[in-house]
Order: structure tokens, then C-alpha cells, then sequence
């Protein structure tokens, strides 16, 4: 599967991850990344047949709150470190053209 | 005895008894930093004002009894991805330059409550992403046993603070062995608890389900005083896992006569330092000395476990540093046209290579078409990395090996090949996946005069046993105590 | 048209849940409030701040889902959406991908057709999205996150349905059954119920599915159903002038009547999900299971059984007063108060309906307390107020919730119950309609309504009834 990072998959990785690349970083991310993937495929080696995947390391199950009002409006101490704000909402580029 | 080589605990037992302030100490602590720091950088952000003002507020409760724990009036350093209400809190991160956090991380509040004097916010890799602490943003930190090294990363700011005498201790963050390699590489003693046990409320996500605070202090005391006055079950963390107990002190002296030490082979082959292989056998010897019973084992799954592990840190960082966008904190581009061009202008001059490289890795392994081969078969082979750390932990009480492998390389010398600074984390990345609880001791020098590190592993909530056999370890094979004479201020920096 | 075609439909339904606060953290999850007044560090997706899941979520999911038939999941579990889009502070959104709560489920529904079963693929739980609104003066876009983090069910159909009727009718069971759960109020207007409408078009008879496209911002039932038929009528077009369909989103513009393509390349939909690792999973008991279904409240069909049994109106006002669990509860409620259910059912079927008509609202609008109701009634009843005076104080009643007494007293509204003036009105009806008073002595009951009308006509239509009957039957007595 390595080696296969080619740039085409690296131009679209970067629009997923929203991360703009110049040409050469884009041709250091593919011999990154393939060099690494290469390395991952290590992993292949292991028969894995069976073996349920493990995302959460305890038995932790069913951690809930209770459905009661606990926050109060703490607006202006949440935007104090925001780039644009304009009338108590965040400020971004136009969404719809 | 001087300041400089009292521990948290000696300090604290001082200005309880009102030998010293804990004005006096902020003031010691800030001294320090102005005439150390220059050279070391292991703080990012200090606001002087404000730590005297809290030592104050502190000094005065101490007082009026109103503080009566050993960590009262203790200035400690806490890492830059913890949040501090009202104090800039960048993850050594330029999209977070500006970033003032509106409320405290658990662990923060808990250190306060204790009495604890927060001194400043301490130098990092970038997001926690690194080994060395040159990713950071804000300049690289360096090693205060010698300077032309790194102190290791990512928790590399907290552990030179320590190491340097600036802070009495600090707090850590660990998710692939970010508080026991850097811990290592500088000479001082630090704790990885099991996950679950600290609060991660308020620690800036990089590895969700990996990612644990801890102490990094200058002996097993401290880190057992710390990680006491840290650890909770907390309500806002749906991981928090509620402990039969949150006593980590109480057994510390106890002796482990009959504890059976393995030593897994497979942490000792290719790839070690004949030093540090040194190191370890020596430290095995003492504790063996001790009346422990100590032999080698096959742990088996070791080589499996650092792609396991960048699989999932990269594919859970991907997604916690997407919030990070220039819409509602932090950095935002100067000129941009459009949505999208404003998310990845703003990214792009955010984050560092490092950061980007870990992003693109983790969106790939995620990605349709992959993520069955990639992320689903490393959470696979993290079953099984538990697994034979469950086997282990039927036949021994604690799993000794090095906690890296080798002492801090020199500045400038692993960036170049990452996949070469990965390999790195080969001892400590298991604990994560596992979610064990690990412990890194000094256990002596190198002949070019840098300290190693010797790791301690333990069961599952067994932080008691492990901080026990620790304590008798550092009794044996020496600690920060014992290395200060030869490594006295003159010569340390 | 020279070719047959068969439309395959297929929903997915967002439900706001009634909870009071959002679904991962302590914030309101009430309807409105100045931009990000109901915000905090998890819904605003600040650094450090972690999700954790409000009970409530899960209890309703399993409620709905139970009533609508599905089997439930008993280990769930959440995973990350990822995306960009600045209404989503974390730029991924926490649903339910590969372990949704309920699955495969279904629902009968009626049309002019007859019954069919619309089945349910899944029901999962997930988060809201903030609002975003396009500022007039500025080329820019403002975010409010007050709606971020409120809790979602997303009801997932089977492609079963094949015209607009079958659609409304499904998205009309489904709404009945959410609202008398309470689980959420289920208004189009103000987006607590969403739908978007996956559609295909194939030559009938055949087996293989189109290709469909997905259409939202739907906000009423006229508009997806006039979204049914655009759309249909343009994948139609397409395939006759021997062009294909494109799988995309597309937003359906009413005014316009017709659909716009949602596309851009900075769009991928690769959307990366894994399980949130800040979240453990759920897993769920038998017991938990018992619970819901005890505490689940009667159903429509069970209710309307019921009204004609214990309350003794006919099958119709039944089916009507039922199709609204607001309607149900206020007719108990007020029948409850004031012990005339007959009465109660008169006023929901002739003057409650008239006025919610008039008005253009929807039964669950209803904000009139069952106490001024009974009240009313009571008052119509003992002669206080006549029909007439009635009328316009329950329209009162309708509107402000008022006292209906305290109503009564400012307008004079009560009827005249004065023994003197009635007395005389009487006698003059009575001298004057002999033959008819001898009649009902005789034994002509019928004849008491036509004195009374008179009495009343005399009257001018102010005075109590209850009195004009009384003293009547006295004199005739
Ligand atoms: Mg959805
Ligand atoms: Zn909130």
C-alpha cells in the first residue's frame, strides 16, 4: 500500500485537512507519508482475525449528566480571544455566494 | 539547606513550619527563571505580577490555616497545553499565540486548591507532537545538564524547569511517553498515571484516548505528593475513571521484598545504548538487592507498538486540531478570499511541519478506503499490546526497562528523519495504549555527563505499588539527591 | 412522456429533542436568546473542554425508537463526523455511525392507497449545528452557537416511499408519535423537525435503484411535497434527454420551485468518522429497556379506544381530538376539571379547530390552559353567559389564555338571571303561546325548546338559560 502516496492523494488529504501546501511541501508530504505508511504496514504482519478493536482501554460505560441547566451566559469572557466578532456572533468569510 | 536543593516536599514541610514564605519561594523561583531561563527557555509565558500576587493570597491562607497541605505555597510550572484561566495558554503553537483560556483545566484548579503557586506556562513540541521540544513555536528548550542537547520532549519545558531549579516541580502532559522520556533525558523523576486517573478536562487535546497529566518533579515524593493533589474523578470528563483510592503517600516507604520485577527482553535487544543497557541491568541488580525477585521475560508486541501508535495519535489529532480555524480563538490569517481559503491560510501559517505531517497522516489513515486497513487494524493490535501486558502483569507486580533508548541526543539532530525520532518511543508508547500507569527514575549518568532514565511500569491502577517500587529504586540507584553534587548549579548550566 | 416512471423515496428526519439542555454540555437548549448567550467551552468547541452525554438523549431515543418498532442497540456508541463548516465549532460533528442506538424499525402509514409499512433503517443520536446568518451590510457571515451542541435524533427511512402523499402521510405518523412521547414538539417552521428527501426516479418495473439525489432545506409539508414533484419532474427530464443523474445534495428553493446543486470541490464528502474517544459507550439493559417502555406514555390507538369508552364521545371527535397529543391532553385534562367531556370535545371539534384554521396554526400551537376551558364551560353551563356571549369569550380564551370570569366581568358579558324582568318576559311569551303551553302540558315535550327560544328572542338573547328553564318548567309545571 506504500509508496502509492502519490500527489494527487496529497492534494486531497489537504482539502480534508483543510492545510495548504506549497510544491515542495506537497512532494515532502508524499515521501513522508509513504515512508511512514510503509513503516505502519508493519502492522500486516499480524494476524489480526478476531481480535475486536479496542478504542476505550477500561469497561467504562454509560457516563451521563443529569438534564438540568448548569451554565450560565459567559459570552463575552468565550469571545475574548476571538479573531471577529460582530454583534455577539463570531465574524467569518461569507458561506453562501 | 539552599533553596535549590530542596524538594516540593522539603519546601512545603518549610513554609509550614514558617521558615520560609511563599513569597520567598515565588520570589526564589522567579529569580531563577530571569537567570537561567535566557539560556534554557523552558518557559514560554511567565507574568510575574500575577505569581506574586497569588503567592501573597497563598501565604496568607498558610497563615490562617486555611492551607495546611504540602504543596501550599509550592511555585510550580505547569506545560503549555494545560489550560490556565487568564493565562495565555499556545500549545507552543502559533495559531494559539493570543489563545487566553476563559477557565482553568481540572488539574490546574486541583494544584490551586492545594495551595500550589502557578509560576508560569512551560515550552513544548508544538501540540505535544514531538520528542525534543525544537517543534515549539516559541524556540527550542534545551537541556540544563548540558546545553548543546535537547531535553527531550514533548514535555521538555517542565522537565528543564525542574532540572534547572526554576520550578519545585511541574505538571506534564504524557501520550506517547511525553513525561518519562524528557524526565529521562534531564534527570528527574516523572509519572504517567493510568489513564483516567487525571482529570483531561482542560488539557488541549492531541491523542484523546492516549493523552494523561502528570507530575514531573525531583523525586518519587514529589511526583507521589503531586499526582495525589491532581488526580480525581471528575464529572466533565466522561474518561475519568473513579479510583478506590487517591492515596499515592501513604505507602511510599514500604520495602518490595518478594516483588517480582520483570525485565521484558525484548526491551533490552538491538537498538539500546550499551549505557543505558547498563543502566538498567544495574538498577535490576539493586532492586533485586532489595529482596525483589527480578528476571528477563518475553513481553512480546514491542515492535508492533509505535505503528499502532502513530496510527491512532495522528487519526485522534486530525480531528482535535480541526477545531483550530481562525473562527472563534487563536490565529486567523491576514488576507484571505473565502471560507475555505481562511481555514487553510490560517492553518498552513498556524501550525509547524510537524504538526502538518501528523494532521496529513492521520486524515489519510481515516480517510475512505483506509481506514479498515489502517486505524481499524491498529486498534486491533492494540488489543493485543493489552493483552500481553495483561499476561505480564499475572507473572510480576512492576515491568522495568529503559525509558528510552538512548541519553538526550544533541540539538538539531533528529528532526531531519522523523520516522528515526519515532523509533524513539519505542519503550514508552506500549503504556499508552494500554493505559497503564509508568514512571521514569534517574538511574545515573553517561559518560558524557547526561542522565538516563530508568522506566518503572505497573498494572492498572496500581500507582501504589508502582510509586512504592520507585521510592526503593531511587533509594538504590541514587535520584536527583545524589547526582546534585556532581552536578552543582556552576556545572549544570 | 413515452416511458412509465416510479419515484423511490427515501427520508431522513431531524429531530430537535425537548430536552432543557444541550446534549454534551449544562447549556439551555431553549428556543432562541441573543446571538451565543447559551454557550460555553464544549458547545463553542473550546480547547480542553470535553463532551459528556446528557441522560435525557439516550431515554428518548429509546422511547421513539421503541415506538417505532426498532430493535435497540444495547452496546452504541459515538463516532466523529468530520467536516468543516464554521457552524460546527469543532469542525466535526458527534453522531452515531457504526453503532447507532435503534435500528431497523418501521411504521404503518394510511393513504388514499391503503396501509403500508414505511421501514426504519436507524435512529442515532448527535449534535446540532449552530446558525449562521449572512449579514446584510458586510460581505460576511455571523455564527450564533446557541443551537450548537442541541440534541438531534435522525430518523432514517428505507427508500419505501413512492409519491408525496406517502411522504407526508409517513412524516405525519412519525410527528404524532414524537410529540406524544414528548419527546420534542416537532415544529417545521421552527426547524425542531427537519426533513431532507432522498429521491430517485426508475423506469417502472424495474429492479436496480436510480441514482438519487438528496434535497434539503424543506421547512413545511406543502414544500417537500412541491420539492417531491420538482425534483421527480427533473431527474425525469434528464433521463429522456438520455443525460444521467448526479448523486449530490441540493437545496430546494420554494420560491423558485426548484432545486439547486449543493457542489464544490472544497467539499469531499470523506468525512473520516471514528468512534469519539472522549466518549464511552452506552450500553443498555433489559431493565433500562422495561423502564422506557413503563413510563412510555398511551399511544394514539390505546387513547382513542379510551376517549370512547370512559369518555363516551363518538369515534370521530376521537380520531380528531387524538391526531394531537396537545389536543389529547387538553381535553383530558379540561373533562378532568370540569367532569363534561361532551362539552369539552364540542369546543375542541367546532371552535378550537375553526379558530386554529383561521389562524393557519397547527394543533400542538394550542396555548390556552384546560382551566379557563372548564371554566367557560361551567359558566355556559350554569346560565352565567349564554352561547352567544360564550363564543366570544372563548375566542379570548383562545388567544390570551384570559380569565374567563374576570373576562365576563369587564365586558358585562353576563347573562341577565334578574327573577323580575325574566318573569315578566315569561308570562308575556307564555299569554301570548297558549296553544304551545297547553300542548306541552298535554305531554309535547318537544314544545319546551320553541318557549324557551321565545323567552330568549324576548330577552334579546340576555339571559341565562339555566334560568329561562327553570322558571319555565316551574310555570308550566
Ligand atoms: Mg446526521
Ligand atoms: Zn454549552
Amino acid at each position: 500500500m506504500a509508496g502509492q502516496i502519490d500527489r494527487e492523494t496529497v492534494e486531497y488529504i489537504s482539502i480534508l485537512a483543510k492545510l495548504e501546501l506549497s510544491g515542495e511541501e506537497q512532494l515532502a508530504a508524499a515521501r513522508d507519508m509513504g515512508r511512514m505508511l510503509e513503516y505502519i504496514d508493519k502492522l500486516k504482519e499480524l494476524d489480526t482475525d478476531g481480535v475486536e478493536p479496542v478504542s476505550h482501554v477500561f469497561p467504562v460505560y454509560n457516563v451521563f449528566r443529569e438534564d438540568t441547566v448548569t451554565n450560565q451566559d459567559i459570552r463575552e469572557e468565550l469571545q475574548k480571544s476571538a479573531p471577529a466578532c460582530k454583534d455577539g456572533a463570531y465574524k467569518v468569510p461569507r458561506t453562501v455566494e | 539547606m539552599e533553596m535549590f536543593d530542596m524538594t516540593a516536599a522539603e519546601l512545603g514541610k518549610r513554609i509550614q513550619a514558617g521558615e520560609i514564605t511563599a513569597v520567598e519561594a515565588a520570589e526564589y523561583s522567579l529569580s531563577r527563571i530571569k537567570e537561567k531561563d535566557g539560556q534554557i527557555n523552558a518557559f514560554i509565558t511567565v507574568e510575574e505580577e500575577k505569581v506574586m500576587e497569588n503567592a501573597r493570597r497563598v501565604q496568607q491562607k498558610i497563615e490562617r490555616r486555611e492551607l495546611t497541605g504540602p504543596l501550599a505555597g509550592v511555585p510550580v510550572a505547569v506545560k503549555d497545553n494545560i489550560c490556565t484561566e487568564g493565562l495565555r495558554t499556545t500549545c507552543a503553537s502559533r495559531i494559539l499565540g493570543n489563545f487566553v483560556p476563559p477557565y482553568s483545566a481540572e488539574a490546574v484548579k486541583r494544584l490551586e486548591e492545594a495551595g500550589a503557586v502557578i509560576l508560569g506556562k512551560t515550552n513544548m513540541d508544538e501540540f505535544a507532537m514531538g520528542s525534543t521540544t525544537e517543534t515549539s513555536a516559541y524556540g527550542i528548550t534545551r537541556n540544563p545538564w548540558n546545553t548543546d542537547h535537547v531535553p527531550g520532549g514533548s514535555s521538555g519545558g517542565s522537565c528543564a524547569a525542574v532540572a534547572a531549579g526554576e520550578a519545585f516541580c511541574a505538571l506534564g502532559s504524557d501520550t506517547g511517553g511525553s513525561i518519562r522520556q524528557p524526565s529521562s533525558f534531564c534527570g528527574v523523576t516523572g509519572l504517567k498515571p493510568t489513564y483516567g486517573t487525571v482529570s483531561r478536562y482542560g488539557l488541549i487535546a492531541y491523542g484523546s484516548s492516549l493523552d494523561q497529566i502528570g507530575p514531573v518533579a525531583k523525586d518519587v515524593t514529589d511526583c507521589a505528593c503531586i499526582l495525589e493533589a491532581v488526580s480525581s474523578y471528575d464529572r466533565k470528563d466522561g474518561t475519568s475513571v473513579k479510583r478506590e483510592s487517591y492515596d499515592f503517600t501513604s505507602g511510599l516507604g514500604r520495602d518490595i521484598k518478594g516483588m517480582r520485577i520483570g525485565l521484558p527482553s525484548d526491551y533490552l535487544g538491538e537498538g539500546l545504548d550499551d549505557e543505558v543497557r547498563k543502566a538498567v541491568m544495574d538498577g535490576a541488580e539493586a532492586m533485586r538487592s532489595l529482596g525483589a525477585i527480578v528476571e528477563e521475560f518475553p513481553l512480546g508486541m514491542a515492535e508492533y507498538a509505535i505503528p499502532a501508535y502513530y496510527v491512532i495519535a495522528s487519526a485522534e489529532a486530525s480531528s482535535n486540531l480541526a477545531r483550530f480555524d481562525g473562527v472563534k480563538y487563536g490565529y486567523r490569517t491576514e488576507e484571505y478570499e473565502g471560507l475555505h481559503d481562511m481555514y487553510k491560510k490560517t492553518r498552513s501559517e498556524g501550525f509547524g511541519p510537524e504538526v502538518k505531517r501528523r494532521i496529513m497522516l492521520g486524515s489519510f489513515v481515516l480517510s475512505s478506503g483506509y481506514y479498515d486497513a489502517y486505524y481499524l487494524k491498529a486498534l486491533r493490535v492494540k488489543a493485543l499490546i493489552m493483552k500481553a501486558f495483561d499476561e505480564a502483569f499475572k507473572k510480576y507486580d512492576i515491568i522495568l526497562g529503559p525509558a528510552a533508548p538512548s541519553a538526550a541526543p544533541e540539538i538539531g539532530c533528529s528532526l531531519a528523519d522523523p520516522l528515526k525520532m519515532y523509533l524513539g518511543d519505542i519503550y514508552t508508547v506500549s503504556v499508552n495504549l494500554a493505559g497503564l500507569p509508568g514512571i521514569s527514575v534517574p538511574g545515573g549518568m553517561n559518560s558524557k555527563g547526561l542522565p538516563i532514565g530508568l522506566q518503572l511500569i505497573g498494572d492498572r491502577f496500581q500507582e501504589e505499588k508502582l510509586l512504592r517500587a520507585a521510592y526503593q529504586l531511587e533509594k538504590a540507584v541514587g535520584g536527583y539527591g545524589i547526582k546534585k553534587e556532581e552536578a552543582h548549579d556552576e556545572q549544570r548550566i | 412522456m413515452s416511458r412509465e416512471y416510479e419515484t423511490v423515496i427515501g427520508l431522513e428526519v431531524h429531530v430537535e429533542l425537548a430536552t432543557e439542555t444541550k446534549i454534551f454540555c449544562g447549556c439551555s437548549a431553549k428556543f432562541g436568546g441573543e446571538s451565543n448567550t447559551h454557550t460555553c467551552p464544549v458547545c463553542t468547541g473550546m480547547p480542553g473542554s470535553l463532551p459528556v452525554l446528557n441522560r435525557q438523549v439516550v431515554e428518548y431515543a429509546l422511547a421513539v425508537g421503541l415506538a417505532a418498532g426498532c430493535e435497540i442497540n444495547r452496546f452504541c456508541r459515538f463516532d466523529r463526523k468530520n467536516y468543516f463548516y464554521p457552524d460546527n465549532p469543532q469542525n466535526y460533528q458527534i453522531s452515531q455511525l457504526y453503532l447507532p442506538i435503534c435500528h431497523d424499525g418501521g411504521i404503518e402509514i394510511e393513504t388514499e392507497a391503503g396501509k403500508k409499512t414505511v421501514r426504519i433503517h436507524e435512529i442515532h443520536m448527535e449534535e446540532d449545528a449552530g446558525k449562521l446568518i449572512h449579514d446584510e451590510w458586510e460581505d460576511c457571515s455571523l455564527v450564533d452557537y446557541n443551537r450548537s451542541g442541541v440534541p438531534l435524533l435522525e430518523i432514517v427511512s428505507e427508500p419505501d416511499m413512492r409519491n408525496a402523499q406517502e411522504v407526508i402521510a409517513y412524516l405525519e405518523k412519525l410527528r404524532m408519535i414524537i410529540q406524544y412521547l414528548g419527546a420534542s414538539d416537532c415544529k417545521l417552521q421552527e426547524g425542531s423537525m427537519r426533513a431532507d428527501v432522498n429521491l430517485s426516479v426508475r423506469e417502472a418495473g424495474s429492479r436496480t435503484m436510480g441514482t438519487r439525489t438528496e434535497m434539503k432545506n424543506l421547512n413545511s409539508f406543502k414544500a417537500i411535497a412541491r420539492a417531491i414533484e420538482g425534483e421527480k419532474k427533473r431527474q425525469i427530464e434528464l433521463l429522456e434527454e438520455g443525460k444521467a443523474v448526479i448523486q449530490e445534495t441540493r437545496r430546494w428553493d420554494d420560491n423558485k420551485e426548484y432545486s439547486f446543486a449543493m457542489r464544490s470541490k472544497e467539499d469531499a464528502k470523506d468525512y473520516r468518522y471514528f468512534p469519539d474517544p472522549d466518549l464511552p459507550p452506552v450500553v443498555i439493559s433489559d431493565e433500562w429497556i422495561r423502564a422506557v417502555k413503563e413510563r412510555q406514555p398511551e399511544l394514539r390507538t390505546e387513547k382513542l379506544a379510551r376517549y370512547i369508552r370512559e369518555y363516551g364521545i363518538p369515534e370521530y371527535d376521537a380520531q380528531i381530538i387524538t391526531s394531537s397529543s396537545k389536543m389529547a391532553s387538553i381535553f383530558e385534562k379540561t373533562s378532568e376539571i370540569c367532569k363534561k367531556p361532551k362539552k369539552v370535545s364540542n369546543w375542541l371539534m367546532v371552535e378550537t379547530l375553526r379558530l386554529l384554521k383561521e389562524k393557519g396554526m397547527e394543533p400542538e400551537d394550542i396555548s390556552f390552559s384546560p382551566e379557563n376551558l372548564a371554566k367557560l364551560i361551567d359558566l355556559a353551563d350554569d346560565g352565567t353567559i349564554n352561547n352567544k356571549a360564550a363564543k366570544e369569550v372563548f375566542e379570548e380564551i383562545f388567544s390570551n389564555d384570559t380569565d374567563p370570569l374576570y373576562y365576563i366581568e369587564e365586558r358585562g358579558l353576563k347573562a341577565v338571571g334578574d327573577e323580575g324582568i325574566l318573569l315578566a318576559a315569561i308570562d308575556k311569551v307564555l299569554s301570548e303561546n297558549s296553544d304551545s303551553a297547553e300542548a306541552y302540558r298535554g305531554g309535547k315535550e318537544k314544545v319546551f325548546g320553541f318557549l324557551v327560544g321565545q323567552v330568549m328572542r324576548e330577552m334579546k338573547g340576555q339571559a341565562s338559560p339555566a334560568a329561562v328553564n327553570k322558571i319555565l318548567k316551574d310555570k308550566l309545571s
